[in-house]
């Protein structure tokens, strides 16, 4: 563990302090969406379709528009009207923000009731008289693939088919080459189905225009308040709404998890419904809405196969994948890359030739997907490369865990680059498998393995060393919608010593009002306490691209190093003016400035502050604050390794998790406490798609499991005592050497997990499993291969 | 539609309104009394983040009509702390890093409140056993059992 | 989300209630502890002109033994079964079927007589009752009467109650020594309805023969099932392992379940003839055990 720098009253990095925002949510006192209150407030809520793809053959809202109460009801028809009806994806793509004559997908938004309170609203959706002509959806992406499939995306002159792009990289010649001279070659279909990421905070937004001033104010659930600051200025500049003039505030939000960074149409139809009546308009979706219509997570079909020698040695590794992005293409990637960071894929191994190619197609679902708890579509690229390892694994009589030992990049190998492009900057593989290994006693697990197969029962053991890509990003590479990923820090010290910082990030429960003043402590020895952070209100905070993808302390968390350093520049030069020495001859330690060799002759920072207000040398401005826009050099690559395992009842197919360790490196640690927290909730929400969650279709498009209901969200009781520890391998980029962490888990308990539960029945001849790996799916592969009670 | 007059009491105080008889409980505490602690996840009674507790049982406030809990009374999250302090429970929630977002605590507290009220001495399985009621998806768990054991631990020694 | 509108009536006699339902016919319904009920309307699956609401009548809420029988009234929610001594020590059987029901919350308002007037074979006390040979009263306009629990579920989603008949009490005979029972469920998470679920009450002679034997199955049909082979096969007998294998695989044959997200018919099967073996087994331990 790293040396703490600072003591725990200033709390800089590495302490466990606990968290500042905690004082108002524990009294039931934080300030979500749906707790903003305004005068004359309307209530919104929205009509949605009950079919996947129709003709829409009339809207009547008579009825609607006569229940008292009831204001207005908005259609596509009004919002053509403005050019607001279609609006652009973060992916350039096109979305209906209302339909004029087609719905895409069950649940697509189909009008909006405005009303003075919610219950009316909800009768007015009642009342609203839609016509369908349903027409035959096409719900499989590999029917949306053939010939004679209809066309979906009619909007689009001159689409002849449901195509959206082809994306691929690497050497497909040299990889065909290695895979045709291979001793051995595997392939395994993976495919990740539709998940939701399921905040227990739903989206929505209070839309307020003030007619007299021009100004738009939007309360949101957005990771992102920039980001949509500046789109809606260019897709509603031509109705008036100018960037000065829009203020986004993200409140206190209950859970992002890259679920609240599209903009949903229930956003823009709330704001257009503002600005049209000139008040307030609250849109708060219900969970069912949420489920059924907000972006989706995953939905890739990949086809995976790799080449080795006999001797294990992994060679090439080849990736074919078709992905389904739903009726438009919603994914919330940066712009160069439609597949996200898929090509991470070749994962912690030193595989010296790779290819992998992707198409996406249209089909009428709805839009997405959004990076859940995960850097763009890793967790796809972790599980396709940490299960075909294990198939390789079986292929050649060889221990999963040695298989990987002895094709993990080397420590002395960094900075790698892979095959597939990527600069890895630091990472100790080897070390974090042999202390999960140790910790879990993985030699004495195999032992009781066999043991227990003779016997007839049935136990697992899955690992997954993952490595993960993160911190969005370098701006020669990434934008959204143009914009560069950089992020930014603003802070200002007060003449008392105390400090105020304003981010271009946003949490959404991550605890950056504890961890960005940790930072800011370690850097400027103010105590934390004294370091008031704010984020998430556009008209006072910095510009930048918000949080998700794990990007915040690696982008703002840079930035608010960099920030202290530039005030630690000024503080210097007053310190020197102070002391009446010259700059050369003073030395930083933290939170002072003291004269070489004359230690008793320092200022704190605290006296720097109040002279940079009430004595500053001449020709220097007052005041004490700087501000810095962090272009990273690099992404940074957290990693990790897991080991799970599963007992499973032969009689009842149930699975249990006996154990999961999980060791985690994110580089250094600003707080421990906060880390391991995320840690446990990532490890959850990647138990929930292994063994719990999926998005279920029919063939009609119909969803078959809406709601929590039969939407599988673990309880304390599904959930496992995660045990956790760490490794510590900083990044060499980073100003603090910390590379993100928190969706680290999400990525790598999947196939932990569906490596332990195929491992426990592989002895039976079970190959392969898709998740969710449910307790039916089991009784399934057992009857099949003769098994079954 | 009916309306009715109801009179409850919420955290020690006596509100008398008139309100339709669908009006959902979770409503009335959130937006007739501007109580905003208490949440709202989901629409089929599952997530729990709507609980409080009613004549010291926790139910889930968005499963009653209002008019079911006339002459009742409730307590919700603002009115744990007392005079100042904190209840063990909020306590043990902040020193044991049970909550991130903040959005399911306030339900995850108040059914803790009649967990340790029913059973002071709770194992780790009746911890989890006794919030399967309430859904989270930031902290995966572990800390709000913690958070509870912790609290569990703070009132058996202040009852010694 | 939001619930259609109402009238909403509380009458404070169970008389008055009566006489609402008769008067309102098809209009009204009865809320009880309404968390099947309430969830419906918010969905606006369910859209009552009139709620009846008899959380007001004093004397339904009680849990008591009287005349050789345990007599549970209609309104008891079920965290009082939870927290019964009484329930605990002589009747197992109820005790694991409640701690089965939903979540805690849900317990403290959801009430026994609605699990069963509700009528929907995936609750989790049909097949209970049925194992114990519970009956019901059910109270109406004309009076009284007792209905059997065999004869309470005719149909899907349907019950023997009338109209304008409200369930006022569930009567179960008081077990015989070396009693026993047990209710094993199969579900996706806590709370789930059940894949499979079998309920088990059955009691021992003094030879340790089986005397008495009730098997009832959830979510396995149309209606709650009882496993009358299973019962027929073991009744009487002394319970051998293969006695006890035969009896699960007459049981999963008794039953009659869907394909559904939960899983295969084939499957569900496949759990009863498991947890009906599991649940036997566990009835004579409890049996031998008891008094």
């Amino acid at each position: 563990m790293k040396e703490l720098k600072t003591s725990a009253e200033v709390g800089g990095m590495g302490h466990s302090v606990k968290r500042k925002e905690d004082a108002r949510f524990i009294r039931g006192k934080g300030n979500y969406t749906d707790d903003v209150v305004l005068p004359g407030m309307l209530h919104m809520d929205i009509v949605r379709s009950p079919y996947a793809y129709a003709k829409i053959k009339s809207i009547n809202t008579d009825k609607a528009m006569a229940i008292p109460g009831v204001h207005a009801v908005i259609t596509g028809e009004v919002l053509k009207g403005y050019n607001l009806h279609w609006m652009p994806t973060l992916m350039s793509d096109t979305q209906m923000v209302l339909p004029t004559d087609t719905v895409m997908y069950q649940a697509q938004e189909v009008a909006a009731v405005i009303a003075d309170d919610r219950y009316i609203a909800a009768d007015g959706v009642e009342a609203v008289e839609v016509e369908y002509e349903p027409m035959k959806a096409v719900v499989d992406p590999f029917k949306a693939m053939e010939k004679d499939a209809p066309i979906l995306r009619t909007d689009k002159e001159g689409k002849t088919d449901n195509h959206i792009w082809h994306w691929e990289t690497g050497d497909a010649e040299k990889t065909e080459q290695v895979f045709k001279n291979a001793d051995v070659v595997v392939e395994e279909k993976v495919y990740l189905p539709r998940i939701h990421v399921c905040s227990i905070e739903t989206c929505g937004c209070v839309a307020s225009f003030d007619p007299a001033e021009g100004k738009l104010t939007v309360w949101m659930t957005t990771q992102a308040p920039h980001a949509i600051r500046t789109v809606f200025a260019l897709v509603a500049g031509h109705v008036g709404l100018s960037e000065e003039k829009i203020r986004i505030i993200s409140p206190d939000i209950g859970g992002g998890f890259g679920g609240k960074v599209p903009v949903y149409p229930g956003y823009v139809i709330a704001v257009a419904a503002s600005v049209v009546i000139g008040k307030p308009v609250k849109w708060v979706e219900d969970r069912s809405e949420n489920l059924q219509a907000d972006s989706f997570a995953r939905d890739y079909h990949m086809t995976v196969e790799m080449a080795a020698s006999n001797e294990g040695k992994m060679e090439a590794l080849r990736i074919k994948t078709i992905a389904d992005h739903g009726y438009t293409d919603g994914a919330a990637n940066p712009s160069k890359f439609p597949a996200g960071m898929f090509s991470i894929c070749t994962g912690s191994y030193d595989i010296k030739t790779a290819f992998t190619e992707m198409d996406a197609y249209y089909t009428n679902k709805p839009p997405g997907g959004v990076a859940y708890r995960c850097s763009f579509r890793v967790t796809e690229a972790v599980h396709a490369i940490e299960r075909i390892v294990d198939v390789l694994a079986k292929k050649l009589d060889r221990d999963p865990a040695e298989l990987r030992l002895q094709n993990f990049i080397q420590p002395d190998e960094f900075p790698y680059k892979s095959a597939l492009g990527w600069e890895y900057d630091s990472g100790d593989y080897p070390r974090a498998l042999k202390l999960a290994m140790d910790k879990i006693g993985y030699e004495d697990l195999r032992k009781e393995q066999l043991i227990k197969r003779s016997k007839g029962e049935l136990m697992g053991i899955g690992i997954c060393s993952f490595t993960e890509i993160v911190g969005a990003g370098p701006s020669k590479d990434f934008d959204i919608l143009g914009i560069k990923m950089f992020d930014s820090c603003e802070v200002r010290i007060h003449p008392t010593g105390k400090a105020i910082a304003r981010f271009g990030t946003k949490s959404q429960g991550q605890g950056h009002e504890t961890t960005y003043a940790q930072i800011l402590a370690e850097e400027l020895g103010i105590p934390f306490t004294d370091i008031q952070i704010e984020e998430g209100d556009t008209d006072t905070a910095p510009y930048g691209l918000g949080t998700y993808a794990s990007r915040s302390t690696p982008t703002a968390g840079a930035a608010a190093a960099k920030a202290a350093h530039k005030i630690r520049e000024k503080s210097k030069k007053i310190a020197a003016h102070l002391l009446e020495v010259s700059e050369e001859d003073l030395e930083w330690e933290v939170g002072k400035f003291s004269v070489k060799g004359s230690p008793e002759q320092s200022k704190t920072i605290q006296e720097i502050a109040f002279a940079a207000y009430t004595n500053h040398p001449q020709g220097l401005e007052a005041g004490l604050e700087a501000t810095h826009y962090y272009d990273p050099p690099n992404l940074t690559f957290p990693f990790g390794s897991y080991i799970c395992v599963v007992d499973i009842d032969p009689k009842t197919y149930a699975i249990k998790i006996r154990r999961f360790i999980a060791i985690d490196d994110c580089g250094n640690i600003i707080n421990p406490m906060i880390v391991e927290g995320q840690i446990h909730g990532g490890l959850t929400q990647g138990l929930a798609p292994a063994l719990f969650e999926e998005l279920i279709y029919d063939e009609d498009g119909n969803i078959l499991n809406g709601s929590l209901m039969d939407y599988l969200v673990p309880t304390a009781v599904e959930t496992p005592n995660w045990e956790t520890d760490q490794t510590v391998t900083p990044s060499p980029h980073h100003p603090l050497g910390a590379k993100g962490v928190a969706e680290s888990p999400t990525v790598g308990a999947p196939p932990a997990i569906a490596n332990a539960v195929i491992d426990a029945l592989s002895h039976l001849g079970v190959e392969s499993m898709g998740i969710p790996i449910t307790p039916f799916k089991v009784w399934q592969v057992l009857k099949d291969k003769g098994l079954a009670a | 539609m009916s309306k009715h007059t109801v009179t409850i009491e919420i955290n020690g105080s006596s509100f008398t309104r008139e309100v339709d008889s669908r009006l959902l409980l979770v409503h009335f505490i959130r937006e007739d009394l501007q109580m905003t602690g208490t949440h709202i996840g989901c629409d089929t009674t599952h997530c729990g983040a709507c609980t409080v507790l009613m004549d010291g049982r926790s139910i889930k406030s968005c499963t009653l009509f209002t008019i079911q809990a006339n002459g009742k009374s409730l307590t919700t999250i603002e009115g744990l702390e007392s005079g100042g302090k904190l209840h063990p429970l909020q306590e043990g929630f902040h020193e044991e890093h049970g909550l991130q977002c903040g959005f399911c605590t306030p339900g995850m507290i108040m059914r803790a409140v009649e967990l340790l009220g029913k059973n002071p001495n709770p194992t780790e399985d009746e911890i989890r056993t006794g919030i399967s009621g309430n859904l989270c998806r930031c902290t995966g768990y572990v800390n709000i059992v913690k958070s509870v054991q912790y609290a569990a631990e703070k009132m058996k020694a202040e009852v010694a | 989300m939001i619930p259609p509108p109402f009238e909403y009536l509380s009458p404070n006699q169970l008389s008055e209630a009566i006489s609402l339902l008769q008067k309102h016919g098809e209009d009204a319904k009865i809320l009880a502890g309404g968390h099947s009920l309430i969830p419906a309307m918010k969905l606006r699956f369910a859209l009552p002109e009139y709620l009846i609401d008899i959380g007001g009548i004093e004397g339904m809420d009680y849990l008591r033994e009287e005349g050789g029988q345990l007599r549970i009234g209609a309104m008891t929610r079920e965290s009082s079964l939870e927290d019964s001594e009484l329930i605990s020590k002589k009747y197992p059987l109820l005790l694991d079927t409640v701690k089965m029901i939903a979540d805690p919350q849900v317990r403290n308002l959801a009430t026994v007589g609605g699990n069963l007037a509700h009528g929907d074979p995936a609750n989790d006390h049909p097949a209970t009752m049925i194992a114990l040979r519970a009956s019901v009263i059910a109270e109406g306009p004309n009076g009284s009467r007792e209905i059997g629990i065999d004869d309470f579920f005719p149909d899907f989603f349907t019950t023997a109650l009338e109209t304008n008949e409200i369930l006022t009490e569930i009567r179960i005979s008081s077990p015989p020594p070396k009693s026993g029972g047990a209710y094993l469920k199969i579900e996706r998470k806590v709370g789930d309805y059940a894949a499979a679920a079998v309920a088990c009450q059955l009691n021992l002679n003094t030879a340790g023969s089986i005397e008495q034997i009730g098997i009832g199955l959830t979510n396995v049909g149309p209606t709650p099932i009882r496993a009358t082979s299973a019962e027929n096969l073991l009744r009487g007998k002394s319970p051998s392992d293969d006695l006890i294998k035969e009896a699960g695989l007459l049981a999963a044959g008794d039953s009659d379940p869907s394909d559904d997200l939960r899983g295969s018919a084939e499957y569900k099967k496949d759990l009863l003839c498991e947890l009906t073996q599991r649940a036997i087994r566990i009835s004579i331990e409890r049996s031998e055990r008891s008094g």
